[in-house]
């Protein structure tokens, strides 16, 4: 459907494929990615799969949750376009999104 | 002796909270231990249970809502396996209705237990998370015990002493002192691992964080036992003037070594690192001092969850290996499964049993009619070796098995544990460390456990260490 720019904290980029309705996660974890732990298997209930969106993209990735943001609010790490990519959903909107990845998982 | 009438302790008990910035907290403590000791000459305190060991029934002989999975012998007595896979098949969340620590709800299996753990709205963590309450006239204020929002506000004001940021410079500090220890060993004698690898280290480790007196750093490690042992909270053995006593002596040293760093900042010092110097730099929290049972609980907490925990992980991981030979072998070939090790033997061992809440309203969970109000505990330890959560065999012990990260040990939701990347870290080095030394670590004897029903911990093993030839 299209494709999607992980960017890690050393600055190596990998472009990958998505389907709609996978999770940004989801598709971190299938490909690989370094950097994403994801311990909770994508109940938003551990923080280890912070990514932080490239600005132009943010709003594309839909609205904050009060749960996600209490998981957000105890990485130090968290910025103003943090987001915790299991519980953002792709579609096509979101065809060449951009997120960067965080030196450190909590 | 009028002023005991219990009528009036609803006025004294807040009175004593707030004199706070006017009295020292020790002083505060001391008066807290004798107006209890007065209470219990009297006959007005809460009866405290007494723990007295027989041996436990096998578990198919027991009615299945007789089972008493808060019995602080289970673990010791290695019956816990098999009582706690009778309840996940025939009872996943079971009544106990008359346990020493009243009523409560066992939650048992991976998948209900990640429910009530990330649903905060639901279950509160309030007021403590032991089955049982803390000891009366010492009750403090913890975040690991609050809710959001209050939760949220302590959190963050000392997550960052445990940051990856911070570690990550802490790294080589850590990995010095694991060397010291470790090259003061002996080799091809028997010694006991519990003292001379697992609470020296962690002491260590807290002394740093704390900036705490190195050469008494040995008063962290025994805080914490006696903190965590009281019987109405956990079914310990601690008695309660050695818990009141423990509790003067470190309110008086952590307040000396606030008001020292306090003093610091005032004259203009750079602050450090450690958990103090984080608290003082942050607006909510730079008066803690003057609230003091909250003091106290960040201080308690912070101490508990650095000690207990890793040092029965960094006993368990070698207890681990020798109830698995095979595995030992696996990690000797290949040192690179190191950190998925670790990740193992935080789940194998669930150092913490489980954590306590208390249903906000009712709720339906696997069938049973949880009330408003009654307790639930989610046992790690059981949800932990969940046939249907874990692919391979969970009470197996597997340095490369896949998935490892999802195991419950930390928690999950608001209230994961923060030091979770101190705790891998340290065990990550420990475990580098040993294997440039030593060939071998044989375990000699069964080891010793600590009594409780919510710390999973060794108070003795003796080991004999093999040299690389």
């Amino acid at each position: 459907m299209g494709r999607i720019t992980f960017i890690e904290h050393s600055g190596t980029a990998h472009v990958v494929e998505i389907e709609a309705g996978q999770s940004l996660m989801q598709v971190a974890v299938d490909n690989g990615i370094p950097g994403i732990d994801a311990d909770c298997g994508g109940a938003c209930a551990c923080g280890t799969c912070h990514v932080i969106v490239d600005e132009q993209w943010i709003d594309a990735t839909g609205g904050i949750n009060a749960d996600e943001q209490g998981m957000l609010g105890l990485t130090p790490e968290i910025t103003g376009t943090s987001r915790l990519s299991c519980q953002v959903t792709l579609s096509d909107a979101l065809d060449g999104l951009i997120v960067r990845l965080p030196e450190f998982q909590m | 002796m009028r002023i005991l009438n219990p009528l009036l302790e609803p006025v004294i008990q807040p009175a004593l909270n707030k004199a706070t910035s006017i009295i020292p907290i020790h002083w505060q403590i001391k008066g807290a231990h004798a107006f209890q000791n007065v209470k219990h000459r009297i006959g007005k305190d809460r009866p405290v249970p007494v723990f007295k060991e027989t041996p436990l029934p096998d578990v198919s002989t027991l009615a299945i809502e007789d089972i008493d999975l808060s019995n602080p012998f289970l673990y010791r007595q290695g019956l816990w396996r098999s009582y706690f896979k009778r309840v996940r098949d025939e009872r996943p969340v079971h009544f106990q209705k008359a346990s020493p620590f009243g009523p409560f709800w066992s939650v048992t299996r991976y998948e209900d237990i990640m429910f009530v753990d990330t649903r905060h709205d639901l279950f509160s963590a309030e007021p403590i998370i032991s089955i049982g309450p803390q000891p009366e006239g010492l009750e403090i204020e913890t975040f690991i015990a609050m809710d959001p929002p209050k939760h949220d506000v302590q959190r963050q004001a000392v997550q960052g002493v445990v940051a990856p940021k911070n570690l990550a410079q802490m790294e080589a500090l850590i990995r010095s002192r694991t060397a010291d220890v470790l090259d003061q060993l002996p080799v091809d004698e028997p010694f006991d691992w519990v003292q001379k690898v697992s609470i020296e280290l962690t002491s260590r480790m807290l002394a740093t964080l704390f900036d705490f007196p190195f050469d008494q750093r040995h008063k962290l490690a025994y805080w914490s036992d006696v903190a965590a042992g009281a019987p109405e909270s956990t079914g310990g053995n601690a008695n309660t003037d050695e818990f009141f006593h423990a509790a003067a002596d470190m309110a008086k040293q952590m307040s000396l070594l606030w008001r020292e760093k306090e003093a610091r900042k005032a004259a203009g010092e750079e602050p450090g690192f450690d958990l103090i110097s984080l608290l003082l730099a942050n607006d909510d929290t730079r008066d803690m001092i003057n609230r003091p049972m909250e003091f106290m609980g960040n201080m308690v907490l912070l101490i508990i969850g650095g000690n207990d925990t890793t040092r029965n992980s960094m006993t368990g991981g070698v207890l681990a290996l020798n109830q698995f030979p095979d595995e030992f072998a696996k990690l000797r070939k290949n040192p690179a499964l190191i950190p998925n090790m670790v990740s193992e033997i935080i789940r194998w061992q669930t150092p913490l049993a489980y954590m306590r809440r208390v249903a906000k309203q009712d709720v339906t969970l696997n069938g049973q009619t949880i009330k408003q109000g009654d307790k639930v505990v989610m046992w790690y330890a059981s949800g932990n070796r969940d046939e249907r959560a874990f692919e391979q065999d969970p009470d197996q012990f597997i340095i490369d098995r896949k998935n490892v990260r999802k195991h419950l040990s930390f928690g999950f939701g608001v209230h994961r544990c923060m030091g979770n990347r101190l705790a891998e870290m340290q065990l990550r080095i420990l475990w580098e460390e040993i294997m440039k030394r030593f060939e071998h670590i044989e375990v000699l004897d069964e080891p010793e456990y600590v009594q409780s029903n919510f710390v999973r911990g060794y108070t003795r093993m003796m080991v004999k260490l093999t040299a690389h030839t």
